[in-house]
Parts: structure tokens; sequence; C-alpha cells
């Protein structure tokens, strides 16, 4: 069943990797005994109901939940040695080094505040810059770069609300660039996007991976799984499936994992 | 003085007094530190949070008076424990936060008015109600420059991390920067501007200047690099127009600069060229027309 995950165990390079992960919030478990590797350059889909945990996986990656059992490993030696070959590390030890970036939610963000584009991306810097974050040319240089492989050089100065739902998601990703981060983790990245951004944005990840960069994509969007993933990992509490996303994705394994048979063939008829 | 009927002379009368040059100065600064810190509390939604910690230090000032520390220490010891408790009591109850934010900082600012009533000193409960910005010594005023340069230091040094505490604290924490050392270091900043401020408009009208100056930059601004200067700037200008007003008029002082900042965003609130209400108005009202135009053209 996670043959992807022993794959990627077997060839030595995991850019991510929970062992037995239990996470409890009181008496509720919210994580389960999860057992799951990722292999870097690897785009996967994270899959599961309101509740089944997604969220808690992304918070323990990021170190903002410490688990109750098992560990966590970010970084590995990477096969292509294409960006920061780091021995494993805690959570807490990677984010330090910006490892990992994280690209919110639209509807998590305010768009009102009072930044651009720019300053947005910038913040991806701030981990590598001194006491009072003042931005050096090589911070600069760096934030033209990113903005530049997101496509949104030209608003730059722009107000963050007033870009579209995929424009500001393509900021985001572009601070996670800017950042440097190997591991880039995504909250329901097509949320409120229309069809033509989704393309471009499922374009940019792809050659983020093929730069060797590991992309993680928590979402409730199963359409655009099977295009958009290498691997997909179906999540109630603990992993139900880990393999390739057509095959993950089976109806009835759907139907385990969201206990609905009513979506399962709402699935099958599309 | 040469003419002093004159606008300047106008202008130099209330100087002549010593007093009103310190009523000016405590005020000014309060004023300033207090609208830098509100661009913050505006954006993260802290206003309420601004409200309560200003009040809840009044027992730690009244304490430390009693034992002769610094006023600003027990501010800051009380500052923190109101935010603590408004988090146990938000927290291990059934009760909201909003509920919880009411009953904590009006029981704290309930126990420095009545430490305040059985402290035997010359200091009148008024004057920590409404602020006493004209009898302001120079003790007072060195107090209130010293502290306020101390918390518009840090405000403005860490201003960057601030701001991306209010906007993003995941991303902070994602790359290596602590959420609750930053939300710590403005609330300290809090509890400070709170003593700068208690003195000149008094604990009542404190919140006011913690929240006005700020959102009415917000109304004018999508760049919070101008909003730590608009906001500054219009608290200064209140601060001296409500100062001069309460001196020719005979009225409050403290009342005077709050109402002048109320003005002043009252102003912004319609006539904002980016948000204000009547210009939103006005834009909706001729695009109704163009599209009317556009629709009966055939």
């Amino acid at each position: 069943m996670t043959t992807h995950t022993e794959r990627a165990r077997t060839a030595g390079s995991t850019a991510l990797d929970l062992r037995g992960v239990t996470v409890r919030y009181g008496d509720v478990v919210a994580l389960d005994g999860v057992d799951l590797a990722i292999a870097p350059g690897r785009i996967c889909g994270l899959v599961g109901m309101n509740g089944s945990g997604k969220s808690t996986l992304v918070k323990t990656v990021m170190g903002l939940v410490t688990p109750d059992e098992g560990t966590v490993s970010v970084g590995a030696l990477t096969p292509t040695a294409a960006l920061t070959p780091t021995a494993a590390l805690t959570p807490t030890a990677a984010r330090k080094r910006g490892l990992v970036g994280y690209v919110p939610q639209n509807e998590d963000i305010d768009g009102a505040f009072p930044v651009s584009v720019a300053d947005v991306v910038m913040m991806g810097r701030y981990g590598r810059m001194g006491f009072t974050r003042r931005p050096r040319p090589a911070d600069h240089a760096a934030v033209a770069e990113a903005l530049e492989r997101v496509e949104l050089t030209d608003l730059a100065r722009r107000q963050i609300g007033s870009l579209s739902g995929g424009q500001r998601k393509r900021a985001f990703v572009a601070r996670g660039i800017a950042q440097g981060a190997d591991i880039l983790l995504l909250d329901e990245p097509f949320a409120g996007v229309d069809k033509r951004s989704e393309a471009t944005i499922s374009r940019l990840l792809r050659e983020l991976a093929d730069d060797g960069r590991t992309v993680v994509v928590s979402t409730h969007d199963l359409r655009a799984l099977p295009a958009l993933c290498d691997e997909a990992v179906l999540l109630l509490r603990r992993v139900l499936a880990h393999g390739d996303p057509l095959d993950v994705l089976r109806p009835e394994r759907l139907a385990a994992a969201f206990g609905l048979d009513v979506l399962a063939e709402g699935d099958r008829d599309d | 003085m040469t003419d002093p009927t004159g606008l300047l002379g106008l202008l130099l009368e209330p100087l002549q007094f010593d007093f009103m040059v310190r009523a000016l100065l405590a005020t000014v600064v309060a004023a300033v530190v207090c609208a830098l810190l509100s661009c913050w509390l505006v954006l993260i939604g802290w206003s309420l949070m601004g409200d309560a910690v200003s009040h809840a230090v009044l027992p730690g000032v009244v304490l430390a008076y009693i034992v002769g520390a610094p006023f600003a220490v027990g501010a800051l010891v009380f500052g923190f424990l109101a935010v603590a408790l408004i988090g146990v009591v938000r927290d291990t109850s059934r009760v909201k936060e909003d509920a919880a934010i009411g009953i904590v900082f009006t029981t704290l600012f309930s126990l420095g008015l009545v430490l305040v009533s059985v402290t035997p000193s010359q200091t009148d409960l008024s004057h920590i109600v409404f602020g006493n910005v004209l009898g302001i010594g120079t003790g007072d005023l060195l107090q209130i420059v010293l502290l306020g340069g101390v918390a518009a230091a840090v405000l403005l040094v860490k201003r960057r991390d601030l701001t991306l505490f209010a906007f993003d604290p995941t991303h902070a924490h994602a790359i290596g920067l602590s959420p609750r050392v930053l939300g710590a270091v403005l609330l300290g900043v809090l509890a400070l501007t709170s003593v700068v401020a208690l003195q000149t408009v008094g604990v009542i009208l404190v919140v006011a200047m913690l929240i006005i100056p700020g959102a009415t930059a917000y109304l004018l601004t999508d760049r919070f690099t101008s909003m730590l200067v608009i906001a500054p700037s219009i608290a200064a200008v209140s601060a001296v127009v409500g100062i001069y007003a309460s001196y020719f008029l005979d009225v409050a002082p403290g009342g005077m600069v709050v109402l002048a900042q109320g003005g002043v965003f009252a102003m912004v609130f319609l006539a904002s060229p980016r948000h204000g209400v009547l210009v939103a108005a006005i834009r909706r009202r001729s695009r109704r027309r163009a599209a009317g135009r556009t629709a009966v053209s055939p």
C-alpha cells in the first residue's frame, strides 16, 4: 500500500519522512501513527475530508505542532543535489534554515493589508537578514528573480489584495522561492482560482519540482490532482493509501476515506 | 512678541507659560508614540486589546508608586498579567474573548481605582482617569520622553518583523521567527505606551490615541511605510491643535486632543481619495451613469 514511501526510503533520499507520527489534541486523535515518506522533486497531493488531519500534518511538518509520538525529518541529500544538500533535520532546525515554505489559503490572508506584492515576497527573505531586516542588494535581486519566475514582475508594486486569487497564490509561491525553500506546502492552492491561473500555477509547481524542490499540495479538489501530482496520499488520521494519483483516487478508496458513497458516485460520473 | 495681536502673537501667547510648553511637548510625544503603535493594533485587530492593556496597567502604576519602583515596571507586569488572565478565562471557560477582555480589564482597572483611593498622595483620582496634562512637572516630562523614546525605538527597529507578524504569523514561524515573542514585544510596548499616555490624556482616552491615528492612516494609503508617517503626523497636529484649543476655549485638554483626532478621522472617512465613503459613492454614481449610457446606445 505504501510503496512510494518504501521506494523513497530505499532510495535513501527523502525530502520528508514521518515515522509513526501521532498527534492528539486533548482526547481527539488528529493523526494516528502516520508513516509517510516523500522523495525530493515530487509533487504530492494530500487528500482527505475536513478533520482528516491534513492541516495537522502540514503543521507538524512546519513545526507548529509537536507530535506526541513518532518523528518528523525534513530534508535529506537529494540525488540531483540541485538544492541545499542537508542531513535530515527536525522541523525546528529546518525552519531555522528556511527549508519549508508555506503558501496559505487566500482566505487566511487579509487582502486589505497595506503591503505590496514585492513586500510580501521580501518577507521570504527575513530569515536570512540581520536584526532590523534591512534588505541588501542580494535580497532585492532574489525578490526580483522570484517575481520574474512567477510572472508577476509588472505587478510588483500593487497592493496584495488588488490581485486576483490566482495571482495572489503566485505571489506567495514567489515568497517561498525567495525564501529558498526546498519544500513548499500549499493549502488548497486552487480554491478561488480561475481555470487559467490554475494551469499557470500547475505549470509553475511542475517547474519547481523539476528543480528538485518538493511540493506538497493539501486539497479537496480531486479533479485537479491526477494532472498535477506525481503521487497522492489519502489521509484519514492515518495514511489510507499512498501511490499514483489515479490509483489512490479510485472511488472505493474515496468512499472509505470520505465515508460517503454519494461522493464516489458523483466522482465516477465525471 | 512684537505683534501681540497677530497670529504669531496668538500662537506664542500660551508658550509664555512653562506648564503649557511642557503640556505641549508631553502630549505630542505621547500622541506620536501611540500613533505609531496604533498602525499595528488596527491591522492585527487588537484595538480592544489596546483598550484592555491601557486600563489594566493602572494597579501596576499605583503599586509601583507605593513601593517606589519605576512606573514602567509596574505597568509591564500588569499589562502582561492582563493578557495572561484574558487568555486563561477565554481558553478554560466557555466565555468568549470579548467578554474575557471586558471582565479582566475592568476588574484590574477597578483594583487600580481602589488602590488610588487608599494611597496617601497628592494624586487626584480624576487626574489618572482624565489625565492632568497641565500639571506635568519636569520629572514627569523626562519620564514621558524617555519611555516614549524607548517604545518608539523598539517599534521602528523591529517594524518589519512586527508587520510580518501582523500580516502572516504562520510564515513568520516557518522562517524561524517566533510569533509569540513578537506578540509579546508588541504588548510590552503597549504597556509602556500606556504609562506615557496615561499622564497626558488619562486612562479613558488613551484608547482613542491607540486606535484613531492608525485607522485614519489606513484609510489614506495602501502602503504600511506611509501609514507609519501619516499616523504620527496626524496625531502630532491633533495634539497641538487640541492643546491650543483647550487654552483659548478653556476646555479639557485631553478631551480636546482626542476630539481633534476624531475630527480628522471623520474628514478622512468621508473624503479619503482611496477609501472615503463619499468618494466611493460619487464613483459608484458616475459608473452607473456611464453604464446607463452604454445600455441605451445602440
